[in-house]
């Protein structure tokens, strides 16, 4: 006998009922972060901020490094932004398009904060898991190492090490991975400690899978949104670190220059009245480290909702 | 109580060492030595020179010695540029300037932040709770850095109320900007911290069964919530001096206020190494004496904590 159309359709409805798609962790965090406007205009403002460090070289009018003679002592009336001279933001102290600077410097600034960040993302997540994972006596070691380290002045180590072996960019970013991913170690071992009980990590021990990659296959993916949230917090206090060490003068060497080095430049000459030489620097400065703390703290609330 | 302080002794000897080593091994790979100048001397007067300070000795002699004397003697060796001063002068000169200004501005920051944090959850959702809210992430893109021009730019160039620098014995109009500068960034901080955690605790039972006893709100806070409230912020304590110390290199170097800062800034420059790691060494057991501090008393108010 054959059922009744009406039920045929109702069993029909049931089945395309049972395929709605699950919504999956990442939709949830994207749909919640969108919600939050200040973290959408950050985003956006960081957007242009990226755009602005990538392509803006290629709206300035004079090269970055050209000295234009003719305005030296004469700067405060002759260097002020203007779109005539093609000095969009005026010129710095010593005649160079400060457009062009604010640019470079702005990239140097967030490569450093994103390289900082990245050597935290690896490092720090593998070997937090690796110490979590294994526990007992490797894990008081390794830990042990992070606590160590945590207590090292590594401001002044690092200003030591960049006096010694010669200030570079690439020794910035030494002595920037040496310490940032302390803290993500941290982290990321604190939450493999919880993960790790978990049944879908006996079952891999149960049959048989090498330690290595139960790691990086079940134990890594999961801690990928707490990774996230700090790594994009990681980045503006990466910023900061490099600034403070250029605005001592002992970061990034001329005449490549980041925004501490064009920060400090313009307060030495801040009372002669070029008051656009700190204001453009300090500007992207501000804009790029409030963007960074509230697109991480939307992601923090958009992916780690325990955290409310 | 007192075999956790022994325990955590036992950690924080080693980490000083382990720095002891760490910049005398970067000093000693420093390409010239200290006596290397445009106008080379004699050799023969140059290993004359070299011997007086024991530089012609190895490796394990020379790190030997200088542990030894940095231990036993607090003696951190000549400086190499400065001919009638030794690295211990030049601490003993700048370091009470950093402490004068840099206790302060940790007293201000822990204050006003404190205060703020639990204004601003006791009236949660109030003006008072925005602003303090927009304070303390307005204040936590102005590291000490950004801090110090825009506040000589106001005070000193625009309303002309205090001196651009200098230290003048620590008279207060000079310790004004400094402490401000260097208060800021880390006032912004503890107030967020304050302000979140005493919203947890204000949440809890025994909160509420204080306030249901019919204690009022002024005695809860103080008697009841401010303890465990201010567990998170003591552990933010730690990181807080290390930045306050650090710090005081760019206000030193920014106001002219002779302290530690000056000269570490300086003798980067001249590459005056002695000196550098001289002050290196302080900063790190002052930083690892701290963090000692803090957990003991963490361990002291926190009853959860098995020591």
């Amino acid at each position: 006998m054959l059922p009744n159309p009406v039920e045929m359709d109702s069993v029909v409805d049931a089945i395309e009922l049972s395929q709605v798609k699950g919504r999956s962790l990442w939709a949830d965090a994207r749909t919640r972060f969108m919600r939050n406007k200040a973290a959408v205009v950050s985003l956006i403002l960081l957007a242009f901020v990226a755009l602005f460090a990538l392509f803006g070289g290629y709206l300035a009018e004079w090269e970055r490094d050209f000295v234009d003679f003719s305005l030296t002592g004469r700067n405060a009336h002759l260097g002020v932004p203007s779109f005539e001279t093609g000095h969009f933001f005026g010129t710095d102290n010593n005649g160079r398009d400060l457009y062009a600077r604010v640019v470079q410097g702005t990239g140097i600034s967030l490569m450093v904060g994103i390289v900082g960040a990245m050597v935290a993302v690896v490092v720090g997540t593998l070997y937090g898991a690796t110490a979590g994972y294994f526990g007992g006596r490797l894990d008081g070691i390794m830990m042990r190492i992070v606590d160590v380290l945590m207590s090292i002045p590594f401001m002044f180590v690092l200003i030591l090490m960049l006096v010694i072996f010669g200030r570079s960019i690439l020794m910035l970013f030494l002595g920037i991975g040496l310490i940032s991913w302390l803290d993500m170690a941290r982290i990321a071992r604190g939450q493999t400690l919880t993960i790790k009980n978990k049944e879908f990590v006996e079952v891999a021990v149960a049959t048989g899978v090498h330690p290595i990659k139960i790691i990086l296959r079940h134990i890594v993916p999961n801690l990928l949104g707490i990774v996230i949230v700090y790594a994009t917090l990681l980045v503006p206090n990466m910023i900061i670190f490099e600034s403070f060490i250029s605005f001592l003068g002992l970061g990034v060497q001329e005449p490549n220059t980041s925004l501490g080095a064009l920060i400090n430049e313009g307060a030495g000459t801040m009372q002669y009245g070029t008051l656009w030489q700190i204001a453009f620097p300090l500007f992207f400065f501000v804009v790029t480290i409030f963007a960074f703390f509230f697109v991480g703290d939307g992601l923090r609330d958009a992916l780690d909702p325990k955290d409310r | 109580m007192f075999s956790f302080v022994a325990r955590r002794l036992a950690v924080a000897i080693p980490t000083l060492l382990i720095l002891v080593v760490l910049s005398f091994i970067l000093m000693y790979a420093a390409p010239g030595g200290p006596f290397n100048s445009e106008r080379p001397l004699p050799p023969e007067v140059l290993a004359n020179i070299e011997a007086k300070y024991g530089l012609d000795q190895p490796f394990w002699k020379r790190i030997y010695d200088y542990i030894v004397g940095v231990v036993l003697h607090f003696d951190f060796g000549p400086s190499f540029k400065f001919k009638d001063r030794s690295v211990n002068d030049i601490i003993a000169q700048g370091f009470p300037v950093t402490l004068t200004y840099g206790s302060i501005a940790f007293l201000v920051a822990i204050v006003v932040g404190v205060s703020l944090g639990v204004a601003a959850a006791v009236k949660q959702n109030s003006w008072l709770d925005y602003l303090a809210v927009g304070i303390s992430i307005g204040a936590q893109v102005l590291p000490n850095f950004v801090m110090a021009p825009i506040l000589l730019l106001t005070f000193t160039l625009w309303l002309g109320w205090l001196p651009g620098g200098g230290w003048n014995g620590g008279q207060w109009e000079h310790l004004v900007m400094p402490v401000i500068a260097l208060s800021t960034s880390y006032m912004a901080s503890i107030a967020r911290i304050t302000r979140s955690s005493m919203l947890e605790v204000l949440n809890t039972n025994f909160i509420r069964t204080a306030q249901a006893k019919g204690l009022s709100m002024r005695r809860v806070i103080w008697k009841h919530a401010m303890k465990p409230a201010m567990l998170p912020v003591l552990s933010y304590l730690g990181p807080a001096f290390v930045g306050m110390i650090t710090g005081s290199v760019v206000i030193d170097s920014f106001f002219s206020t002779g302290g530690i800062g000056t000269f570490f800034v300086n003798s980067a420059f001249t590459r005056d190494y002695s000196v550098m790691m001289g002050i290196t060494i302080l900063v790190g057991s002052l930083t690892i004496l701290f963090n000692l501090l803090v957990d003991v008393l963490y361990a002291w108010i926190d009853p959860k904590i098995r020591y």
